[in-house]
């Protein structure tokens, strides 16, 4: 229980449940983006140095940059004029606290857990790119097939229909201030 | 308690987190930040496990944690594709709103 793994984990933490309780949501993206340093701040210190810094890059660097676009697209950062919770927040609470009570009692009463961590050398970058591209050649095919994939099919979904963009731009036309401001 | 108890009982608070966020919210694109935290707590168990393993195979864990990163950024992109797409249509996010199909 060292002094980083205890600072790292209030930081984590904090920034979780900032990010899920704050009403505006551009601060919860930021929030968002804490965690996801800490977290990478834990991985350095497990001795996953290649992870760490994959953490930083595609999370803080691309997902938290995706969920800030989605959230402006989506007119997000407007304050919500109702409450941000649902009507059965208890019973989700409820459902949380159960799972976690389950999880810690399992860790708490395991025996197989190992007690310290055994002297490895990391795993250099160049020993995981040969890994990457000996035995796991194949894994790493079917998940560039699948980023493929995941990109083509984001944009298509994303794209607007034609004849919707049609409807929009002949509303637009006719009431033209406030045309986005609502629609049922 | 021993370091690797604290490492899963930190994974599995963000779990807890993450669920708690994810049933209680509104907004469909803070749905998708539990889940991210949620895959997140996943990682964190991953690492930690290889890392605490007595007798660890060379890098494992780190390829294994490569690869679920992976899934994890596919699923954000399409998840916000889809959120922004459905906000095209009913002109909300909020999911409780979302009920055209609901009887």
């Amino acid at each position: 229980m060292t002094l980083s793994f205890l600072f790292l984990s209030i930081l984590i933490i904090s920034g979780a449940i900032t990010a899920m309780t704050l009403r505006n949501l551009v601060h919860c993206a930021l929030a968002l983006t804490l965690t996801f340093a800490g977290l990478a701040g834990i991985y350095l210190e497990l001795n996953a140095q290649f992870i760490g810094f994959a953490q930083i890059l595609i999370y803080i660097g691309a997902v938290a940059i995706l969920l800030v676009f989605a959230i402006l697209l989506t007119r997000g950062s407007e304050p919500p004029t109702q409450s941000a919770f649902s009507g059965s927040w208890v019973w989700g609470v409820a459902v949380a606290v159960v799972v976690f009570g389950v999880i810690a009692s399992v860790i708490f009463s395991s025996r197989v857990l190992p007690g310290m961590a055994p002297q490895i050398s990391r795993p250099s970058v160049r020993q995981i790119g040969d890994a990457l591209m000996t035995r796991f050649v194949l894994p790493l095919e079917v998940l560039g097939l699948l980023l493929t994939a995941a990109l083509i099919g984001g944009v298509i979904i994303a794209l607007r229909d034609k004849t919707e963009l049609e409807t929009s731009q002949s509303s637009d036309i006719t009431t033209q201030p406030s045309s986005h401001s609502q629609r049922p | 308690m021993t370091p690797l108890q604290g490492y899963l009982l930190l994974s599995a608070l963000l779990f807890a987190i993450g669920l708690a966020g994810a049933l209680t919210r509104r907004n469909a694109i803070i749905v998708l930040i539990g889940i991210e935290l949620m895959l997140n707590a996943a990682n964190l168990n991953f690492i930690a496990f290889w890392r605490y393993n007595p007798n660890p195979e060379a890098s494992t864990g780190p390829l294994f944690v490569l690869f679920s990163l992976g899934v994890a950024a596919s699923e954000a992109a399409v998840g916000l594709a889809l959120v922004i797409a459905v906000y095209r249509h009913y002109r909300t996010t909020s999911v409780d709103k979302m009920d055209t199909l609901k009887g």
